[in-house]
């Protein structure tokens, strides 16, 4: 466990949640309002989770992919939580790769993630394993393909004026 | 009739301008504001521009009570067969205002996500461009709809008259 | 289909067949649709498509969700009735097109009699690809695509894409752009809050409360055609500051909406506080406890209905904001009343903050100077080709941005309104996420609505304030 960044001061409240997770990398910016990010692999994922919620950060926030393509893994699941008693906030990436686009769920460890899990299935096509109910949340049920994923084309149609025709 | 015969009859004649006018007089909107556009259609119901003098304040939920269906908003790809269901819902006569840029054309969001116009779906008779259209903007073009209608430009129906 | 669905509703409910006292027949003939315009033809799909056979409730025992739903450290006992004949239950299904959804939100409603007991929301009838648009525009026409989202307070759309870049951007933004920034978005918060009370009161039925709720929005969205050129969606709050200063007279402007909104405000009070209809309708109705809110991520007024003080503008306050005195009105019951006299004292404290900016407000430029990221003045582009340049590459080909990735947050009227942007340094953001606060609110509506009448559904899903462009973007 690395820590990076401006901060070099003592934080009890991170350290107690890093302390589970072995491939826990904590990086500090100070850029603007600071900003802590726990990277962490995927099979500590799940008790890190469970750490920030027991540490603390008990307001769910966010859940989002981001899908950086040419890189390996190839998706990062960012969940942003936040702690109303200690205002601040804290935010977990985890790498999902493509071949086996999966991560376990959070949704009974924090209710709110259902729904983000669903949208992140919905755009990214990354399955959480233990959701209770892991279908289209924002496209039609029928729909094929992952929209927000970087292959994806936008969709746009040509348009056509009559002038130039 | 009064479309077949080459002379129409004077009777029949004024009998459509009177029902032409009895249409455009309280012509009741199907309550159909999607996005953005229909705060600013509500902002036209509102009292500033008050769309009560022209008749039309009641937005019916139900669409069989309604005759005008102003498609307020972008249309996304799970609304499209709502929206032609309510659209088929609705009795003859009925007409279709498709208010701002999103309903006209798809607008700004030219993607996966949106149905690039509403004329796809069910036939328009007045676009009001917008993004949104101002209430004066929804004004005019409803009383566009009124004029095409008084002229007998728009023809709805498909009985007599 | 629909016939096979009722058939694995009712399959663990004793096995019991719901008769529905039509003939087979009915079936076949509701899917033909008997009115439509000559010459078009219906495809097959229209009339089943509003089916959708994934979105159906599940038999209570089987729907794993079920545990969910309930919370996670509050013990669940919203009173359920005992000894219910599986008969006897019932799935309505309300919207997406209906007068009281506020937008295109469907809701699934499991009802024993009126008594809801489980609900489901759907959601995506408005999803506009929002987040994919995006990641094709630049950051300059960002705010056009983002203000759309949250269409009843768009300054706080563009306020928070602008805090977000300039988080990654390196670029001071000068006091008088902040100032701007708050007097606008505090003011978007009088109006978006008007419009909420007018729609609240006329789904509960104080209809006068619709006509007044719009009169005074007028008055600030006139101010706003003055300063910005449009009503709504204005692109105004970009990345550097904003996108023209304000016009002369804009003092005098604004205490005149001050002095009108305030005098409304004394009307609706004594119209509605203590109306005993509307009282009745209200209290003890759609609560939700501070745990619940924060496991699913409820934020704003509907938060601090329950008594949690949580504001973004106090805990990390942005743009300036922490210069000015204002409270933060914090409930105790968790319910509808609640969050109704939060959102009056919220205009009331809005209102406040914009007196204070009126006093305040410093000289200088709208916009950092920096001329990475702020083009020219107008009337530079006639005398000087430089300025031409510069003006012509920033709104075509756009500024860089440093690569990195950040999140932001602002206090929009319905709640934390976060962005998550990802640069990998070019003129386009990688990705830009948009944590919408009625996201997690639609989302915790079925705790809220549990146990409850139909018209108390109403009632909350008012109340709560979602703005179906926000959840579904």
């Amino acid at each position: 466990m690395a820590a990076s960044g401006g901060e070099v001061a003592d934080d009890p409240i991170l350290d107690a949640v890093v302390a589970v997770a072995a491939s826990a990398k904590v990086t500090v910016t100070t850029a603007g309002p600071v900003q802590v990010v726990v990277e962490v692999g995927r099979e500590d994922y799940p008790a890190l989770v469970e750490a920030a919620r027991a540490g603390g950060f008990e307001t769910f926030i966010d859940l989002c992919a981001v899908d950086h393509l040419a890189r390996e893994p190839r998706f990062d699941v960012v969940v942003n939580l936040l702690s109303t008693q200690h205002t601040r906030r804290l935010l977990i990436k985890v790498g999902v790769p493509n071949e086996d686009p999966s991560l376990p769920s959070i949704s009974m460890v924090y209710p709110g993630a259902n729904f983000y899990e669903r949208e992140t299935w919905d755009m990214f096509g990354i399955v959480f394993d233990g959701h209770p109910d892991l279908t289209r949340l924002l496209m039609p049920d029928e729909w094929d393909g992952h929209p927000l994923r970087k292959d994806y084309r936008i969709g746009s149609v040509p348009v056509e004026f009559k002038a130039t025709r | 009739m009064a479309g077949e015969v080459d002379n129409p009859s004077f009777f029949l004649t004024t009998l459509q301008k009177g029902v032409n006018w009895t249409r455009t007089k309280s012509m009741w909107p199907a309550t159909f504001g999607l996005a953005c556009c229909a705060i600013e259609m509500m902002a036209t119901g509102a009292a500033h521009n008050d769309m009560a003098r022209f008749g039309m304040e009641v937005f019916r939920a139900s669409p069989r009570q309604a005759d005008l269906m102003i498609v307020a908003g972008r249309v996304s790809q799970k609304m499209a067969p709502v929206l032609r269901q309510v659209y088929d819902q609705m009795a003859e006569p009925k007409w279709v205002i498709s208010m701002g840029a999103c309903a006209s054309t798809g607008g700004m969001f030219n993607n996966y996500a949106l149905v690039q116009g509403v004329d796809q779906i069910v036939p328009v008779d007045v676009y009001v461009p917008g993004c949104p259209p101002g209430p004066q903007s929804l004004l005019h073009g409803i009383l566009t709809l009124h004029q095409g209608i008084m002229s007998g430009e728009i023809q709805r129906s498909t009985g007599v008259v | 289909m629909s016939d096979d669905t009722r058939d694995s509703e009712t399959e663990g409910l004793e096995g019991k067949q719901v008769s529905d006292g039509r003939s087979h027949g009915a079936e076949e003939r509701r899917r033909v649709h008997d009115l439509w315009v000559a010459g078009t033809e219906e495809p097959d799909w229209v009339a089943t498509a509003t089916d959708e056979g994934a979105q159906e409730m599940l038999p209570r025992e089987l729907d794993p969700g079920l545990a969910a739903q309930r919370g996670v450290t509050v013990v669940d006992d919203y009173g359920e009735p005992t000894g219910l004949r599986g008969d006897e239950l019932q799935i309505l299904n309300m919207g997406p097109q209906h007068p009281a959804t506020h937008g295109v939100l469907r809701l699934q409603l499991e009802l024993d009699g009126e008594t809801i007991l489980r609900s489901k929301p759907i959601i995506g009838y408005l999803h506009t690809g929002m987040e994919k648009t995006a990641e094709t525009l630049s950051y300059m026409q960002g705010g056009t695509n983002v203000t759309r989202m949250d269409y009843l307070s768009p300054f706080h759309n563009e306020l928070c894409f602008s805090l977000v870049v300039e988080q990654l951007l390196d670029v001071d933004i000068p006091p008088r752009a902040q100032a701007i920034r708050i007097l606008m978005t505090e003011l978007n918060r009088v109006a978006s809050h008007l419009i909420w009370l007018a729609t609240f009161g006329l789904d509960i039925g104080a209809l006068s409360m619709m006509l007044y709720g719009w009169r005074e929005r007028e008055s600030v969205l006139d101010f706003f055609e003055k300063v910005t050129g449009l009503r709504m969606n204005h692109n105004y709050i970009r990345p550097g500051g904003v996108a023209a200063d304000l016009p002369d007279g804009w003092e005098t402007d604004v205490e005149g909406i001050l002095e009108v909104v305030r005098t409304g405000l004394g009307d609706y009070e004594a119209m509605l506080n203590e109306n005993p209809i509307f009282v009745d309708r209200t209290q003890g109705v759609g609560i939700i406890t501070p745990a619940e809110a924060q496991a699913y991520g409820v934020t704003g007024v509907n938060a601090r209905a329950t008594g949690l003080d949580y504001d973004v503008r106090k805990a990390f306050p942005y743009s300036g904001i922490e210069q000015y005195e204002f409270d933060v009105p914090v409930g105790q019951h968790g319910d509808t009343f609640d969050r109704y006299l939060l959102r009056m004292e919220e205009i009331r404290q809005s209102l406040r903050i914009a007196e204070q900016v009126i006093e305040t407000m410093p000289p200088g430029d709208y916009r950092a100077t920096d001329r990475k990221v702020t083009p020219p003045p107008r009337r530079r582009i006639d005398e000087s080709m430089e300025a031409l340049i510069h003006h012509f590459k920033i709104f075509t080909a756009g500024f860089d941005v440093p690569a990195g990735e950040v999140y932001q947050a602002v206090e929009s009227p319905r709640g934390e309104l976060g962005m998550y942007l990802v640069s990998k340094g070019g003129p386009k953001p990688w990705r830009l996420h948009v944590r919408a606060p009625s996201f997690a609110t639609v989302q915790a509506l079925p705790v809220m609505m549990s146990g409850q009448l139909i018209a108390d559904v109403i009632a909350t899903l008012a109340s709560v304030d979602p703005v179906l462009g926000d959840v579904d973007r």
